[in-house]
């Protein structure tokens, strides 16, 4: 058991230590900071600049957990607190199935529905023009790709908030939002904040749904209605070509070593912020 | 600097004689529970037949019976708690003075419950502080202002005797509390929305010999004020403390009365096994 352990994590390092030894040619031709803060990506030229995958990245995430979040928080208190047993047993499958769904599907579905959706209707409203595919459409459904996730760990974490404690609220004369809100959700605060770096960690590393709808231009976003182009989409996108460059190969190499160090650095932070939640 | 601001202030007006909210003040003729052929079933198995009881104002009732007989449901009936139940059906009426509990709107049951305050079997500190803990009945019931929550804090920690052992640390978190500190804070909790009735499922089955002579000795004492039921398991706290006894065997009242005559001179044939240890 214990070497299993071991080996499992050694897997993190060796992955780690591979993708830095083919980025080292790019770390040892330009500087850190200036593949990270240059935004000019043309590889033809040997320029390679980071930052427009960078902020497409964090944009996409951003969008999609600030429209998922307070969504999956309201299914799930009212799936806990307010609906009965028969609802329970027809949205619990229908949630999973909808957390196994291929990711391609959800990129489709976007493909179809959200960016002409955003094209013809919502930009319209705000810009001259655009395409649809768009920094938003990419948020949006990597927002609906990560609500079922939240919703059953949220679920999860408020059924395990004993009844016990929801009685005690009740019987001070709270109403059912009172106690979802000040007990239920003030008890599961630390699992709330554990499940959303889950969320994220799966929203900054999801592909295919994303790159079918983004755009895929490298340029830093200037507003939702502008095409963006996430580092795994990038690497995604590229692969089949990257040895006919020089550096191109150890461009996206780097680039994966990028989103490997952002996702482990994430979930480090979050964890000791957890802990500090915790303790309180 | 505000937890200094906060011990000046309690020792200033320390003196003053504590008058609750007038949104809690008790009528002027203490009402009695009536519980009236009330039926209860849990997915069509009947666990309450044809309960009618009278439970007096101002004494300490005790419910005794065996495991699994319905003390805890009869007890949870009483303020509705009952309704979280899945598949819970009921009929007959409980009424608290003229006001109906089982026939009351949802927004007269958040009065109602606050009209009867609950004392659970484990202590359930609220995921806050200890004075968030007892301030958060007043809240809810919109009584608010810091200078009026924190007379009430004081009075009802110092109620149940709690306040010299936690004055010092009113904003630290009440799961820190020991499991005994924890019983009298939920106590405290419930005292500090004026409750008529105070209901207990056995309170002090959790706590070590010590907190738990405490507790009874607490509920003696507010028998003056409050009107206390009180669901034991053990009878040698039932003879202690009960002034008037209901004795549930299969879910139906088998003998009511006053706790002497009952434990002296019990009526029925199943009150006098119970009591003999021949049923348990």
């Amino acid at each position: 058991m214990r070497t299993v352990t071991v080996v499992a994590l050694l897997f993190v390092l060796v992955m780690g230590w591979g993708l830095y030894q083919k980025s080292a040619p790019i770390l040892g031709e330009i500087p850190l900071w200036n593949l990270l803060t240059d935004s000019t990506w043309q590889p033809f030229k040997n320029q390679f600049g980071f930052l427009p995958f960078v902020m497409g990245t964090i944009w996409v995430t951003i969008i999609a957990i600030v429209i998922s979040l307070p969504l999956s928080l309201f299914t799930a208190i009212f799936l806990t607190e307010y609906s009965r047993r028969c609802v329970k047993k027809i949205v619990y499958p229908a949630l999973d199935i909808l957390a196994s769904l291929p990711s391609v599907i959800y990129g489709v579905w976007g493909t179809l529905v959200i960016v002409p959706w955003i094209s013809d209707k919502l930009a319209p409203h705000f810009v001259d023009f655009s395409a649809g595919y768009t920094t938003l459409a990419a948020g949006i459904v990597l927002s609906i790709m990560v609500l079922p996730l939240l919703v059953s760990l949220f679920v999860e974490l408020f059924s395990s908030v004993s009844v016990d404690l929801r009685d005690t609220a009740y019987a001070l004369g709270s109403t059912r939002w009172q106690t979802a809100q000040k007990v239920v959700m003030r008890k599961s605060l630390p699992g709330i904040f554990a499940s959303v770096v889950l969320a994220v960690s799966r929203a900054l590393g999801e592909t295919i749904a994303v790159l079918m709808v983004c755009g895929n231009l490298p340029q830093v976003p200037q507003s939702v209605f502008d095409a963006c182009y996430p580092l795994p989409a990038l690497i995604a996108n590229n692969y089949g070509e990257m040895l006919s460059l020089p550096m191109y190969e150890s461009a996206l190499m780097f680039a994966a070593l990028l989103l490997f160090v952002v996702v482990l650095l994430f979930n480090l932070v979050s964890r000791i912020i957890l802990r500090k939640i915790e303790e309180n | 600097m505000k937890r200094f601001l906060l011990r000046r202030f309690l020792a200033n007006d320390s003196n003053e004689p504590f008058v609750p909210n007038e949104k809690f003040q008790h009528p002027e003729v203490a009402s009695e529970l009536v519980v009236d052929h009330f039926n209860l079933s849990i997915d069509g198995s009947p666990i309450l037949k044809d309960v009618s009881v009278t439970i007096p104002a101002n004494k300490i009732t005790c419910i005794i019976g065996p495991s699994g007989c319905g003390k805890s449901t009869l007890l949870k009936s009483l303020n509705r708690l009952s309704d979280s139940i899945e598949g819970v059906k009921t009929s007959g009426d409980i009424r608290l003075g003229d006001t109906s509990i089982v026939n009351c709107s949802d927004s007269d049951l958040v009065e109602l419950r606050r009209r009867i305050g609950l004392v659970p079997q484990r202590p359930t500190p609220l995921p806050m502080s200890i004075f968030g803990n007892i301030a958060y009945g007043c809240k809810i019931h919109g009584v608010g202002g810091r200078r009026q929550l924190r007379r009430i804090v004081r009075h009802y920690l110092k109620v149940v005797g709690l306040w010299d052992e936690v004055k010092d640390r009113l904003h630290s978190p009440a799961v820190k509390l020991s499991i005994g500190q924890q019983q009298r804070l939920c106590l405290a909790r419930s005292l500090a929305v004026e409750p008529e009735f105070i209901l207990a499922d056995e309170a002090t089955s959790a706590l070590d010999p010590v907190s738990s002579k405490i507790v009874e000795d607490l509920f003696v004492k507010l028998k003056e004020q409050y009107s206390i039921v009180m669901v034991t398991h053990t009878l040698r706290q039932a003879l202690r403390i009960a002034d008037y006894v209901i004795f549930i065997y299969m879910g139906e009242v088998i003998e009511v009365g006053d706790a002497q005559q009952v434990f002296k001179n019990p009526q029925h044939e199943l009150t006098q096994k119970y009591l003999s240890g021949a049923i348990s």
